[in-house]
């Protein structure tokens, strides 16, 4: 113990003051000990799958490397593959149109509700807590009543389009529709993570702008205009850059719904990766795969991080 | 803005019953056909009329064992991530330590790797360690849903601790880690609960570790349980759907028990989906 303290010489910290016993060292190290093992634990189970991902998908990893150890380099082959597969335009395909269809739903209808819960009225917080319900269940849960409601012949949703005469449409087995089924499942799903960001952002904005903008004359639409969506900005770019995020890496929702078909018509990058990886057992591929998932991600991300320290700037 | 008279708000409150009712309608769908469990129906009625119950009975015979696996993982998930994370944000809230920053950046990061990297990496090392198909490895696993969300709830929290509590423990005798026990971690309780109930329900819903690092059926976490039934051609659909309701009831229970603490989660949803 002793000799890990005089081995550490670490910058003394500008906080503490001396103690009568131990000294700086000794409490910049119990520090560090608080500190520790989340740092262990996002190391081991962030840092390292993400290198040990990257190391993966230059290598010819299969099942026979669990038996003998080895891995042979291949270079860009796994890329070179899967980018030349017949699909992969699909795939990309599939995983922006989710991805966007998603999001624009989400948003559009998580805006709409916390705008109207932002307005007093009797229940208006019990119902709004209670709308957080989808957002907790589990999704595999969510997923198997809508693959129900969705059935083509015993669904309760063709039957309703039944009653004002639209055929029964075949939701998840026909490759025309299933991403559109696909989506609006995930568009249910999202819709209360978006209200809880937009109400919590709604809720920061001052009443005197609005009572100050009544007095210059705007109300209704031009207050929404010139002062909700304004001040909303930050936390607008925020809710769909997450989103955006959280939709690249949906897989519960797909695969319980179609499993990426009818004839990969729902195969997303994220499903894609999968498959190699889990049902194919090339796992040199699949790593590949979610290198350019990763990718899609990453831009996102910078885009996040920008907005969240302009945030922290002003 | 803010009308109150009852003629402006009664038809608010219907129409916000009704966006209620249309979004939570999978939800009623879910336990309605649930309890519609007799024959092989081709398709449900509006109302379970008759309800019977053969479904929770084929479900429980079916699903007891995953049930208690996931209540085992979801339980150690907690334990873990509270063991890992209150002390970590405690550090991150209240000491000045060098490479903080970038630290709370690499925890900000960490929530946007997608699933799928972390279980294609934790597969290959799960099975050199021998975790795979075991509880201790799923616990391991889910944690990562967690960890990074619970730092970063209870540190929002313990940022707004004054330093003078602490400081008087400490001029007291006390050690930081007595102080951090017997005073942070009681006055900080709220914020604990908020963390621990968020990572059992992500731990308890998890969906993509059980898919990929678990393999038997002796250590099936109730999620798996479902995708078997969706996997197969549903011949019945009462007892996938009773499979469901019961996993949804930690759920729904907490949101209806623990509102308070859901509520304040959900704030810090900003952090996770």
């Amino acid at each position: 113990m002793s000799t890990v303290l005089e081995a550490r010489t670490g910058s003394p910290v500008r906080a503490s003051r001396p103690r009568p016993r131990g000294g700086v060292r000794r409490e910049t190290f119990a520090q560090w000990l608080f500190l520790a093992p989340a740092i262990v634990y996002v190391v081991v189970f962030f840092g390292y799958p993400v290198v040990k991902n990257l190391v993966m998908s230059f290598q010819e990893y299969t099942t026979k490397t669990f038996f003998t150890g080895e891995a042979p380099w291949v270079g860009l082959a796994n890329y070179v593959e899967v980018v030349q597969s017949t699909f992969f335009g699909i795939t990309v395909g599939n995983t922006l149109m989710f991805t966007l269809g998603s999001i624009v739903g989400q948003f559009v209808i998580g805006l709409l509700f916390a705008l109207f819960f932002r307005k007093r009225f009797p229940l208006s917080g019990m119902l709004r807590s209670l709308l957080l319900l989808p957002w907790l269940l589990p999704v595999i849960a969510s997923t198997s009543v809508w693959k129900w409601i969705l059935d083509q012949d015993g669904g309760v949703l063709n039957q309703a389009l039944g009653l004002v005469g639209i055929g029964p449409v075949p939701w998840l087995t026909s490759p025309d529709v299933a991403l559109i089924a696909v989506v609006l499942v995930n568009v249910w799903l999202g819709i209360p993570f978006n209200v809880a960001l937009l109400y919590g952002g709604l809720q920061n904005i001052p009443d005197e702008l609005y009572e100050a903008g009544a007095l210059d004359g705007a109300t209704g639409w031009k207050a929404f205009w010139h002062i909700t969506w304004p001040s909303l900005r930050p936390v607008v770019t925020v809710t769909l850059v997450l989103g955006v995020i959280y939709t690249l890496k949906v897989l519960d929702i797909i695969l319980g719904l179609t499993g990426g078909g009818p004839a990969n018509s729902t195969q997303t990058l994220a499903t894609d990766s999968y498959f190699r990886s889990f049902r194919e057992f090339d796992f040199g591929a699949g790593a590949a795969v979610s290198n350019i998932l990763i990718l899609f991600s990453l831009v996102f991300a910078v885009i996040y991080l920008r907005v969240n320290r302009k945030q922290v700037d002003e | 803005m803010n009308s109150t008279s009852p003629r402006r708000t009664v038809p608010m409150t219907v129409l916000g019953v009704v966006i209620l009712a249309f979004m939570l309608f999978p939800v009623y769908w879910m336990v309605n056909v649930s309890l519609q469990g007799g024959g092989m129906a081709a398709s449900s009625d509006i109302f379970p009329f008759n309800p019977d119950f053969s479904g929770y009975e084929k479900a429980l015979s079916q699903q007891t064992g995953n049930l208690l696996t996931s209540i085992l993982v979801s339980l150690g998930t907690v334990v873990l991530t509270l063991a890992i994370a209150a002390p970590a944000a405690y550090a991150l809230a209240q000491f000045r330590l060098p490479g903080k920053g970038v630290f709370q950046f690499a925890l900000l990061i960490a929530q946007m790797i997608p699933g799928i990297v972390i279980a294609n990496s934790l597969y290959t090392m799960f099975n050199e360690l021998g975790l795979l198909n075991s509880i201790p490895g799923l616990i391991l696993a889910d944690a990562t849903h967690a960890i990074p969300f619970a730092i970063l709830i209870m540190q929002a929290f313990m940022i707004s601790l004054p330093p003078s509590l602490v400081e008087a423990a400490r001029v007291d005798g006390a050690g930081h880690f007595r102080a951090f026990w017997s005073i942070v971690l009681p006055v900080s309780r709220n914020s604990l609960i908020t963390a621990a109930l968020f990572s059992f329900l992500f731990a308890w819903s998890d969906f993509i570790f059980a898919l990929t690092l678990t393999s038997s059926d002796v250590v099936k976490p109730i999620t798996l349980g479902i995708y078997d039934y969706l996997e197969g051609n549903v011949q019945s659909w009462a007892p996938v759907l009773a499979t469901a309701v019961i996993s949804s009831l930690p759920a729904i229970v907490l949101l209806v028990v623990a509102q308070k603490y859901i509520a304040a989660g959900a704030l810090g949803g900003a952090v996770k989906s």
